[in-house]
Formats: structure tokens, C-alpha cells, sequence
């Protein structure tokens, strides 16, 4: 972005050459892969944001990835400091992030160099590079350049050097600051995209600056799309189908927020940790308008317990957070089971355990979401494996919650949590919304764990409500809530609250399997990693292996059916970002074996011989390596 | 008497209902005879009664320990939460539900040390509601550790050569956190001065801490022993803001008249440890209430669906 106010929007004076359009050769392709990398700060993650959301306003399918550091500011020139975003995009709607990039705008050689590192370009990726390094007037800067040349000699990427620098200068004194703008008009230029819309969304994002810097960002935007219509000779088209039907486009994390806010529930209550944070900074910002609040607690204890109180007092609240802050709460969990007080937790996971990898995608808290809690506390935990699911999820989490007096666990992750889709607008109705409270008297003789023998359920009792007057509890306790240590009350206590998890399985419907229902071998995954899995059993089965796959929304309770399913396949095996044994590592055993953590739940529900195939990269699994993996794992003689 | 509604509904509803002392009684208390929690559970049902607080509006929340069986024995709502914790569990309820009356009840382990991050942010916060802390310088529930608030010397099964460490103290503790609205000591031996501060406390707009000397004759009979025999350790501090108990002037011949709007005087006061005082070290209505800073404007289904589809249109293509 140009901060400068020295702007002189009128500066396109560089019309150099101009290859008429008839020469450029046009790319058609039904998807492109592009990833624009810089340094933090220097704006490429909004060059790519912008590009990304304007081409889904289109009509395009896109997905986007972050591409962060782990630090705030690293070295800049290194590998590390790599900031950006891949963007891919096609005619039909788009899943997952792919495999690899086909075309990267670096703004150095070194941030281009890590993107190589990571096997994230392919073989003949187009790519567009600042070329005021070559010869910069730093000798090791000039070294470096070099080196990296000479690592990536080996791939037949196509280098186009160019003077990002050299001319944002004609345009503002800190092009530091406005090279993103020149990029992002060069990728108008390269994928057609409609410079009104660009130009649209640029003054809604800076719409807290002062004219002159929108000025400034614009003439940049212009000069990027006349140096890349003037010196590049192609261009790329990804046709366009416009959806059937009106879209929305974001990330997932403003999807949690959209939902908890269409799900009526008023309270988060949270204490920041990456990545769950942005979902709360989106809500801070909106919530009051729907006579709802953030409350950023002394830590994640305090959240969850702020949480329950406000549930309890008949408002249904969430709290949300990630692993290590899933850890903090597990005490007021049991509470919140204990006591039947509906409540609803997000845990956008990251990679564990412990700090682990703060901003980096893991589906490591599963079965410490599932079995985390000391002492049998029975809840429900469901996945969303999508941005519109992120959005929807919040509602059915608050319904469910209210409905069985019980938690709900919502797991997104890191991919979800940052990535942008468009989906299909949801159309708000009035039964999202939570009833207002019921404040009436209590009928004589109900109990506050009135128990239906047969369900476990019973209904819910606030206070200012007459004759109803109990106390919660987390100690055993009796239909009446009486604190009651006997073996009888114990064990009905436990049945009661289990029991209900039973009756809510039973109004799930059975899993759908992608492709056809039954084969050699049937991939499950769950949450944000259906689109590279299906795109994978696509591949696999082009190929004529007999592939499917089955993805699962519900973990605990598990959808129903599933056996069944199984057993129409010679193999099962799940795909997840979590770690596992290589079974052919040394040391490793069919019994000492760590299985992926959804392979664990499978296998213990089903007694199929359910296998897994697991990376924990720290980046969204490659629809490539699942499409290896499907190979390397079909049964034998398949 | 009108069954119908509640007066949270409105005033227009008549409710001719009146309760006696026994009506605010649950559970029969099964603390140790001769527990100081005993006559602080008797001074509140008094306290309650007196000021007509309708049950169903009324929240007793705790911890874990045996002060924290309190609600158990109070017939109002109640929570009896974890250990530490019930004060993020009384935040919740009073963000949400701020018509509700809100009391906490905390032992001197739950309430200092393992949840002492509650204890200083609650007090920021500044809720409108009550807390009580039930000092009796020792883990009772789990049979004689040593807590923060145990006197150094102090023998106990986790240090029993005597605590090592000075007592925290938590008046001055309290006294230091920003936003502290009003700071109270009392002692359970003492129920008309529990009574005189439970209710200065209540009418106090926001974060009410009273420490209550408590005895435990199980673990710590020795520790209020003297305070109890001879007056002349006690000194109260008395003033019209605060509490004024004249039947206690029999009694107790010290006292110092400590304007409790006074807060460097009330540090110095807490400070001191030639005497123990009960009274009213601080208090200061004029600060912010946390649900009344977060206090928004509540909006109906169509209203919230209205605003949503606007916001939506922000995220159309
Ligand atoms: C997380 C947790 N840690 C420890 C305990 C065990 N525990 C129960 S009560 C208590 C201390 C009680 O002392 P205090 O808070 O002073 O209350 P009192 O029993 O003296 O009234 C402890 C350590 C617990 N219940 N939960």
C-alpha cells in the first residue's frame, strides 16, 4: 500500500513498446495457481487478498492460503520472512489450494526461494520477480541473488524480471510501501480482472486513509497493469461461469463469526490466540450492533468460565480458541457437562502439542477434545469442512447445545480459519435465532434434572424463573441436583448424560460416500481437508482405481452407519493432518503403531482395520500427495 | 400471593410475596459444629430476609471448598462451580442477566490462590455484585494445607514446621488493584457486623470484597482465638459510608473513625498489624460497572436478521 502522500497519479509516462494484444499468447485454462510472496509488511498478502476476492466477485471459484511467518518481524531477504498468499482459481468452484503454483510474483529472490523449497511452484512455473537485486549495489545481495539462482537452475521455471521498484518510483518516494498495488495490476492485466471492481475494493479497504494514499494506490494499480500490458506476452484466461445463485465470499473465521451472530447467542467470551483471534477482532467489530459483546477475559479459564455463567443465566454463549487455550478449559468443560449447562466451544486448531505451530494448520485436538476431559464428560464435537459449514456450524452447535443441555465442541483449523471461498449467501431465518428467555414459573414438581429415563433429557431451568430455584453443581448429584455420592446416583448421573449423546446420534443421517458406495479402498477425513481429498479420489479414480471417500461432520457422537459403510470396501483408510507412525519406521509395530487420531475413533467404534495416511507439514495437505497416498495404500490385488 | 410472572418481567406485576429467614433455607448446613461458616450462612438468610430479596432473582455462586457449599444451603439459584473459579462464573451471569442479584462465596485458597487472576481482574471489572471470601487461613476441605492466607508460623500437613512464608494480605492486595470499589473486613464471630457489611456492601454499586475472619475449629481454632477473647485487639473502623454498629461499642472500646472514600488512609489502615479491623476500608461508587460499560442494546429476531442481511450484502459478489 502507498503511504506517501507526495503521490502523482498521473505518472504513466513508461509506455514503452506496447506488444499489440494479437501477440500475447492466451493461457485458457479451466484453473490457475498463482502466489504472490514478499516480505512482511510489504503487502503482498493484501495484493493477493484483493486479487482473490475480486476475481470470486467475478464469478470465479477461489480458494487463498496464507502463507505466514511465524515471527512478526523476521529478517527481511530470508526464507523465512516469507509472507503472502496462494490463490487458486477456476471455472468451476474451487476446494482446496492445489498442488503446486503456476505462476509467483516474488518481490525478492529469497522469499522465491523458499516457495521453492516447499515444492509449492511447478516445474515450469511462470515467475514474475523484482529485478533490482541482480545487481544490486550490495555485493552480498548480489551473491545471494546469484546462489538462488543457482539452486533453482534445476527446474525449468520461466524467470520475467521485473522493475517493481524502478517503477513505483515514478510513482511514489517509499515504493516499499505500493509495490503490492503495481503487482496487483499486473495480475489484472495477466487474468483480465475487472479494474472497476479492483479499484472498488481498494477504496473500501482504505477507507480509513486519506484520499492521496487512495490516489497514490491507484495510480500504482494503473502502472502495473500498463507495464505488464506493455512488456509481458501473455496473458491468462480462466473462463467464467457465473454462479446460479447469489454468492458470499470469506474467510472462515469471519464465517464463525457471521454464524455465532446468525445463531442469536450474544456473549464471546475469549482471550486471544492465534488463529482463532481474527474470528473475535471480526466479531468486536459487528457484535454490538446485534445487542451482543466480546469479552476478552484475564485467560482462557476465565473465558470459558464467563461462558458457562452466561449460559447458566438462560443466555447460550461461546468461547473460542486453540490448542493450548482448549487445554485451559478443560476443567470448566466437565463443569459445563456436569451441570447439563449448554455451551458452545470453537477451537480453531493449530499444530500442537504445546505452542507448537501458532499460525500453521494441525487436526491434532480431536481426541483431546473427544477424551480430554478427566472423568466420562459425554459432548458433542462436529467439524466443519468448509467456509460455508464454519458459518452454518455456529447455529446447529447453538441449537444442539440448547437443545441436549449439552457442549459442543466446534473444530475448525488454521486453513479454514484463514483461507477465503465463496458459498452460497445464506438466507437468514427467524429459527436460527435464539428465543428470547422464558421466564415463566416453574411447574410444581419439575426437577432441574428431570431426566427422561429413556432419552437422559430433561429441560432446562433458569433463574428468575419461580419455583425452580436449584443449585448447579459439579459434584454427583441427584434429579433434584442434591449432592448425592451414592453408587446409584453416580452411575445414573452418567447414564443420564451419555445417554442423550445416544439420542442425538440417532437423529443424524448416515454419511454420504463420495463416488460410488463401494470399492477397494474408502478414504474419511474430516474437517477442512474434503477438498483435497475428493479431488485426489477424482484423480485416482480417472485412473480407473476404485476410490471413494466419506467425510465426517460429526466425531462424537460419529454419524451413524458407518460400519455398514466399511464393510462395502476391501480397505479403509483416513487422511488427516495429524501425526503417525510410518508403519515402516524402525521400532514400529502393528502394536505400538500411533494411528492417526480419526483412524483411533474409527477403529475403536467399528473394530474395522481402519489404516491412516498422515503428514503434519504445517501447510493444508496437496491433493497430489493424497492422490500418491490412494496408490500406495490400495489393497493388494486391487 | 401472585404466582404469576416474576419481577424481573416488569413492576407492573403485583407480587405480594414475603419471606422469612427460614424461606431462604436449603440443604441443612453440614459444615463442622462450631465453624465460623455457620453464623455467616445465618447473618446472610437474615440479611436476605430483611431485604425481601425475591429467591428466584437471587444467584449464590461458589467455589470449591467447604466455605463453597454455601449456595447448597441458601434456597436461591445457585452455582456451586471449581475450584477458584466462581468468579468468571458470577461474571457471565451478571454480563447477561445484570437484573440479577449476584453473590459469590470464595474460601481463602479459591479465592487467593489458585484463583487469584480472578480475583485481581473481577475487581477491575468491577461487577456489581457481592463476594465474599471466608478466611480462615487454611485449606479445610482438603484437610490442613497451608494457604496464602495462613499467618507464617502456622503448622500444617504440607508445611509442618510452620508456613514458611509470610500471609498474604488481602486487603491490602485488593486495595491495590485498579477499579477496587469497596473493601470490607469482617469476622464470623461478630453477626451483626457481618450483617451491618453484608448490606453496606449490597448497596454499594459494584465490586463488593469482604473478607470474613472465619474460625476453624477443625484446623485453626488458634488463629482468631484472641481476637475473640480480648476486644481490645480489635479496632473498628466506623463511619457513616461504611458500617456504624452502636450495639458493638459495648464491646469494643477501639475505634477510628476512617472516611472510607479515603484510600490512602485505608492502605494505611490495612497495613498496620497492631489490631485486626473490621469495617469498611474503602469504597467508592463512582466507578464503572462492567455490565453497564458493556451494556448494549438488546435487539430483537427481525432486527438482528435485518442488520445480518446488510452485513451480508458487504460479503456479496
Ligand atoms: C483444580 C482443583 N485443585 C484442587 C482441588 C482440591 N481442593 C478442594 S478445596 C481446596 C482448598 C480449600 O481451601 P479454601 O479454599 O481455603 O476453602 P475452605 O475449605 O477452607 O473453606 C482444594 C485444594 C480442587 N477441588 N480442584
Amino acid at each position: 500500500m502507498a503511504s506517501s502522500s507526495a503521490a502523482a497519479p498521473a505518472a504513466k509516462k513508461k509506455k514503452a513498446k506496447t506488444p499489440s494484444p494479437q501477440n500475447k499468447s492466451i493461457i485458457k485454462v479451466a484453473e490457475h495457481t498463482v502466489e504472490v510472496v514478499s516480505d512482511p509488511g510489504e503487502g503482498a498478502q493484501k495484493c493477493a487478498q484483493t486479487f482473490g476476492r475480486v476475481s470470486a466477485k467475478m464469478g470465479n471459484g477461489v480458494w487463498t492460503v496464507e502463507i505466514i511467518p511465524a515471527e512478526i518481524q523476521p529478517p527481511p531477504r530470508t526464507p523465512p520472512s516469507t509472507s503472502g498468499n496462494r490463490v487458486r482459481i477456476g471455472t468451476k468452484p474451487v476446494t482446496n489450494w492445489g498442488d503446486a503454483a503456476h505462476l509467483v510474483v516474488a518481490f525478492n529472490e529469497q522469499v522465491l526461494l523458499h516457495r521453492h523449497r516447499a515444492n509449492a511452484l511447478n516445474d515450469d512455473c511462470a515467475v514474475l520477480i523484482e529485478s533490482m537485486w541482480e545487481a544490486h549495489d550490495d555485493e552480498d545481495i548480489r551473491k545471494e541473488w546469484a546462489a538462488a539462482m543457482e539452486e533453482m537452475s534445476g527446474k525449468r521455471y520461466r524467470f520475467i524480471k521485473v522493475p517493481m521498484e524502478e517503477q513505483c518510483l515514478t510513482v511514489v518516494d517509499n515504493p516499499r510501501k505500493g509495490k503490492n498495488m503495481f503487482v496487483l495490476g499486473m495480475l489484472a492485466n495477466i487474468y483480465s480482472r475487472n479494474l472497476d471492481l479492483i479499484r472498488e475494493q481498494i477504496e473500501v479497504e482504505f477507507r480509513k486513509k486519506s484520499q492521496a494514499v487512495i490516489d497514490a494506490n491507484l495510480a500504482l494499480l494503473d502502472l502495473g497493469h500498463a507495464w505488464a500490458e506493455a512488456n509481458l506476452d501473455f496473458t491468462v484466461d480462466v473462463p467464467i461461469e457465473p454462479p446460479p445463485v447469489p454468492m458470499v465470499v470469506m474467510n472462515g473465521n469471519q464465517a464463525i463469526a457471521m454464524g455465532a451472530v446468525a445463531s442469536g447467542m450474544e456473549l464471546c467470551a475469549m482471550y486471544p490466540i492465534t488463529p482463532a483471534t481474527s474470528a473475535s477482532h471480526h466479531l468486536s467489530e459487528i457484535f454490538e450492533n446485534y445487542g451482543g459483546i466480546v469479552h476478552q477475559a484475564e485467560d482462557e479459564i476465565a473465558a470459558v468460565g464467563v461462558a458457562i455463567g452466561s449460559s447458566f443465566a438462560g443466555k447460550v454463549a461461546f468461547t473460542i480458541t486453540s490448542g493450548p487455550g482448549l487445554a485451559l478449559k478443560t476443567e470448566f468443560i466437565g463443569l459445563a457437562v456436569m451441570t447439563e449447562t449448554p455451551l458452545v466451544l470453537v477451537d480453531v486448531q493449530r499444530g500442537g502439542p504445546s505452542t507448537g505451530l501458532p499460525t500453521k494448520i494441525e487436526q491434532s485436538d480431536l481426541l483431546a477434545a473427544i477424551w480430554g476431559q478427566p472423568g466420562d464428560a459425554p459432548k458433542v464435537v462436529m467439524a466443519p469442512a468448509t467456509m460455508e459449514e464454519c458459518f452454518l456450524c455456529m447455529i446447529t452447535a447453538r441449537r444442539i447445545a440448547e437443545a441436549f443441555r449439552c457442549v459442543v465442541m466446534v473444530l475448525s483449523d488454521a486453513n479454514l480459519a484463514t483461507g477465503v471461498q465463496p458459498f452460497p449467501r445464506p438466507n437468514v431465518t427467524r429459527d436460527w435465532i435464539a428465543a428470547p428467555l422464558d421466564l415463566s414459573p416453574v411447574p410444581d414438581g419439575q426437577k432441574p434434572y428431570d431426566w427422561d429415563p429413556k432419552t437422559g433429557l430433561s429441560a432446562r431451568i433458569i433463574p428468575g424463573r419461580q419455583n425452580g430455584m436449584f443449585r448447579a453443581t459439579g459434584l454427583s448429584h441427584d434429579e433434584d441436583s442434591k449432592i448425592a455420592y451414592s453408587p446409584d446416583v453416580h452411575e445414573r448421573g452418567c447414564e443420564m448424560r451419555a445417554r442423550k449423546m445416544a439420542v442425538f446420534q440417532q437423529s443424524l443421517r448416515p454419511p454420504k460416500v463420495y463416488g460410488v458406495d463401494h470399492g477397494d479402498l474408502l478414504v474419511v477425513g474430516w474437517g477442512s481437508t474434503i477438498g483435497a481429498i475428493e479431488e485426489a479420489v477424482d484423480r485416482a479414480r480417472e485412473e480407473g482405481l476404485a476410490v471413494s471417500s466419506l467425510h465426517l461432520r460429526f466425531l462424537s457422537p460419529l454419524e451413524p452407519g458407518l460400519k455398514e459403510i466399511f464393510n462395502r470396501f476391501t480397505k479403509v483408510m483416513t487422511v488427516e493432518v495429524n501425526y503417525s507412525d510410518d508403519p515402516n519406521a524402525p521400532y514400529i509395530t502393528d502394536e505400538n503403531r500411533r494411528r492417526g487420531q480419526l483412524a483411533w475413533l474409527l477403529r475403536a467404534t467399528t473394530l474395522v482395520d481402519v489404516d491412516c495416511w498422515t503428514r503434519v507439514p504445517g501447510h493444508p495437505l496437496r491433493p497430489g500427495q493424497i492422490h500418491e497416498a490412494i496408490r500406495a495404500h490400495m489393497p493388494k490385488g486391487a | 400471593m401472585i404466582q404469576l410472572g416474576c419481577s424481573l418481567l416488569g413492576s407492573a406485576i403485583a407480587d405480594d410475596r414475603s419471606w422469612e429467614m427460614d424461606d431462604y433455607q436449603a440443604a441443612t448446613a453440614r459444615w463442622c459444629s462450631g465453624c465460623g461458616d455457620h453464623a455467616v450462612l445465618a447473618a446472610v438468610q437474615r440479611f436476605l430476609a430483611d431485604l425481601q430479596l425475591p429467591p428466584e432473582e437471587t444467584v449464590f455462586v461458589s467455589g470449591i471448598g467447604c466455605s463453597s457449599r454455601f449456595p447448597h444451603y441458601i434456597n436461591s439459584y445457585g452455582f456451586h462451580g471449581l475450584h477458584g473459579r466462581a468468579l468468571p462464573l458470577a461474571t457471565g451471569i451478571k454480563l447477561r442477566r445484570p437484573e440479577l442479584q449476584v453473590f459469590v462465596v470464595m474460601g481463602d485458597g479459591d479465592c487467593c490462590s489458585i484463583g487469584a487472576a480472578h480475583w485481581i481482574h473481577t475487581t477491575r471489572y468491577n461487577p456489581n455484585m457481592v463476594a465474599l471470601m471466608l478466611d480462615n487461613g487454611v485449606y479445610g476441605l482438603t484437610k490442613n494445607q497451608t494457604s496464602p492466607t495462613s499467618p507464617k508460623g502456622v503448622r500444617s500437613n504440607t508445611q509442618p514446621k510452620g508456613a514458611f512464608l509470610e500471609g498474604m494480605n488481602p486487603i491490602a492486595t485488593t486495595l491495590g488493584v485498579e477499579n477496587a470499589s469497596f473493601v470490607a473486613q469482617t469476622g464470623d464471630w461478630v453477626p451483626d457486623h457481618i450483617y451491618a457489611v453484608l448490606k453496606a456492601a449490597y448497596e454499594h454499586r459494584g465490586f463488593s470484597f469482604v473478607r470474613i475472619l472465619q474460625r476453624c475449629p477443625q484446623y485453626t481454632d488458634q488463629l482468631y482465638l484472641n481476637a475473640m477473647r480480648d476486644s481490645n485487639t480489635i479496632e473498628l473502623l466506623v463511619h457513616p459510608d461504611g458500617v456504624d454498629v452502636p450495639a458493638l461499642k459495648q464491646i469494643y472500646k477501639n475505634e477510628v473513625y476512617h472516611d472510607p472514600a479515603d484510600l490512602v488512609n485505608a492502605f494505611r489502615l490495612a497495613q498496620l498489624d497492631d489490631k485486626i479491623r473490621l469495617g469498611v476500608f474503602y469504597r467508592n461508587d463512582d466507578l464503572p460497572v462492567y455490565e453497564e460499560v458493556r451494556r448494549v442494546s438488546p435487539k430483537t429476531a427481525d432486527e438482528k436478521i435485518a442488520i445480518l442481511n446488510a452485513e451480508l450484502d458487504t460479503y456479496a459478489l
